[in-house]
């Protein structure tokens, strides 16, 4: 069960974070959208200040805490580029990702948030089982 | 309103993401791989974060007004539409084909991977581009 800890003191901590910036703020704490909003919108400030502690928060994990860096992915930059092509479209085209659906419009009751969150794990889940395929058939 | 509680807010995010193995890209596509060696550690992430949204939110909304800030800035479309859907399958597709959503790529910047740059820039591209595509799919049904 100990293996289990660390991602759920993280996930309390990931909704602390989002509860902390309504109650502040009065706003979502909504990755896809404050890293657009950043470059576009109105009110830089505020998401500006959060991506920089974001970045403070991760470095405060592994030079603090002392955990371990992750691998890079595994996979080509081809299909990195390739995903995170269909990150950006489709984070903007469905008003979230899996911060401002996930964590906090499920917080809200938000029935949008619920579909978006539902839809986008299927597709997770079938994207890594036809990646598995692939790699089972090519290797 | 006060720009200062972001940047409180974004700590807590990054040690979240970090301390969680969110921004381990590989552990995400573990997690989605559901039909074969499955990891279940971002069950825990997940459910700890929706528990405590779950449980504070409504508390947090029964106040006319946040505590720096004149009022909440929610989103205010409700309507189950097809940008919604076809927005989510877009993003679920890109993120099982490499195990990054935005969080964990951002806060994946740190680390210094080309990899991590690579996806970071195509999602802005991404984001850029989405008007255009979606204009083009909007007509393309016609």
């Amino acid at each position: 069960m100990n293996q289990y800890i660390a991602p759920l003191a993280g996930g309390l901590l990931l909704g602390l974070s989002a509860i902390w910036l309504l109650i502040s703020v009065g706003r979502v704490a909504g990755i896809s959208g404050i890293v657009w909003g950043s470059i576009t919108g109105p009110d830089r400030n505020w998401r500006w200040l959060f991506i920089a502690g974001l970045l403070l928060g991760g470095a405060v994990t592994h030079m603090v805490i002392g955990q371990s860096i992750p691998s890079p992915s595994g996979a080509p930059l081809w299909l990195l580029a390739i995903s995170g092509m269909l990150v950006g479209i489709g984070t903007r085209m469905g008003g979230g990702c899996t911060s401002g659906h996930g964590v906090c419009g499920l917080g809200r009751r938000s029935p949008r948030s619920l579909v978006a969150t539902l839809t986008f794990m299927a597709f997770g889940v079938i994207t890594v089982f036809v990646l598995q395929l692939i790699n089972g058939v090519s290797s | 309103m006060k720009a200062w509680p972001a940047l409180v807010s974004g700590v807590l995010f990054g040690l979240g993401l970090t301390l969680s193995g969110m921004s381990d890209p590989a552990k995400v596509q573990g997690f989605l791989n559901i039909t074969g060696d499955w990891v279940p550690d971002l069950i825990f992430v997940m459910g700890g974060a929706v528990v405590v949204t779950v449980l504070l939110t409504p508390l947090v909304l029964k106040r006319a007004a946040p505590l720096m800030a004149d009022s909440f800035s929610l989103p205010l479309t409700a309507a189950l539409d097809k940008r919604l859907i076809a927005g989510a399958i877009l993003f679920g597709t890109g993120w099982g084909l490499s195990g990054y959503c935005p969080g964990p790529a951002a806060v994946s910047l740190l680390y210094g991977y080309k990899s991590t740059f690579v996806f970071f820039i195509a999602m802005l591209l991404g984001m850029s581009l989405e008007g255009r595509f979606s204009h083009w799919l909007s007509h393309s049904e016609r």
